[in-house]
């Protein structure tokens, strides 16, 4: 069973972090999260990058968060990716599968999964 | 959408972007298999001419287009089981917020599953950290409870939204839906 005991030991490591987390370059990756991107299976890609930044030990680097409707409901599920200095990336109809391709090649490899940017999909 | 707690999340968020503080969401099942999910804010409130129109498909509060579809499709899937949907809302300063009340059969075969609840609170208190939200889910079998209050007073200045809290806080979720009464 998960103790509050766990919750005040996860305290004292974050709040020795938070001080180096300040002023670095960060990424951010905005999931939208609106009716449309729900129904389209918004949340488990949201997981899928929760987990997949875990796992990679991205967390002082790449920030999460939710977004309402983008505009765009026909690509949903729907995120974009912001880097300092960088053109925003926009990926489109997206799966768990493809958020961790995602993850694994542009979060941490540094390069644009192209085939499931928007302006890829439209060219089809 | 095909699980009720993809409905509850995007429902809930109308709670968020009506400026609450507390939100509350309490889903009890009785011995017969009818599950009442309750979802209350304190946010600005509606007036009730917009009370009887937001289950209207083509009412919405948007700009960019002219439908809003969230309480519709929650409004069907209660009453696609014989359930129903009410809303009570108040725009009186001091005590202004909305309750959503919606009724299921669970016995029925229309009643879409509840699906990943789990995921829907962590998403929900993720993507606002600064609103605080009671989660509690009791039937015959069970007793989960999550209350952000509780965990503030231990994290301090330490964001809800950190990856470590947010695994913590769905481990604790699944630990207590784990456990049968």
């Amino acid at each position: 069973m998960k103790s509050l005991a766990e919750l005040a030991a996860i305290r004292e490591k974050m709040q020795s972090k938070v001080i180096i987390r300040e002023g670095q370059a960060a990424t951010r990756v905005v999931v939208g999260m609106a009716t449309c991107g729900i129904a389209a299976g918004a949340r488990p890609v949201l997981n899928a990058f929760v987990d997949g930044i875990n796992k990679e030990g991205l967390t002082e680097k790449v920030t999460i968060t939710q977004t309402g409707c983008i505009g765009i409901c026909q690509y949903e599920p729907v995120v974009e990716v912001y880097e300092e200095g960088k053109e925003k990336v926009t990926y489109v109809k997206l799966d768990a599968a493809k958020a961790n391709e995602i993850v694994e090649k542009h979060l941490k490899g540094g390069k644009v999964v192209t085939e499931y940017t928007i302006g890829a999909y439209k060219s089809l | 959408m095909k699980e009720l707690s993809l409905n509850i999340l995007d429902v809930a968020k109308n709670s968020v972007r009506a400026g609450a503080s507390l939100i509350g969401i309490r889903l009890v099942t009785d011995s017969n298999g009818i599950l009442t999910i309750t979802i209350s804010d304190n946010g600005c409130g509606m007036s009730e001419e917009t009370v009887k129109s937001v289950t209207d498909p083509f009412f919405t509060t948007r700009t960019t287009r002219k439908v809003g579809l969230g309480l519709p499709l929650l409004k069907m899937a209660a009453e696609q089981t014989g359930g129903s949907l009410s809303l009570s809302s108040s725009t009186e300063e001091g005590k202004s917020g909305t309750i959503l009340t919606a009724v299921f059969d669970t016995k029925s075969i229309d009643c879409m599953p509840m699906g990943d609840i789990v995921s829907t609170v962590c998403i929900l208190i993720a993507g606002s950290p600064d609103i605080d939200f009671e989660f509690s889910d009791v039937s015959p079998k069970r007793e989960v409870e999550l209350k952000t209050i509780a965990l503030r007073e231990v994290l301090g200045d330490v964001s809800l939204a950190e990856p470590e809290v947010q695994q913590w806080m769905t481990e604790y979720l699944k630990d207590q839906y784990s456990e049968e009464k």
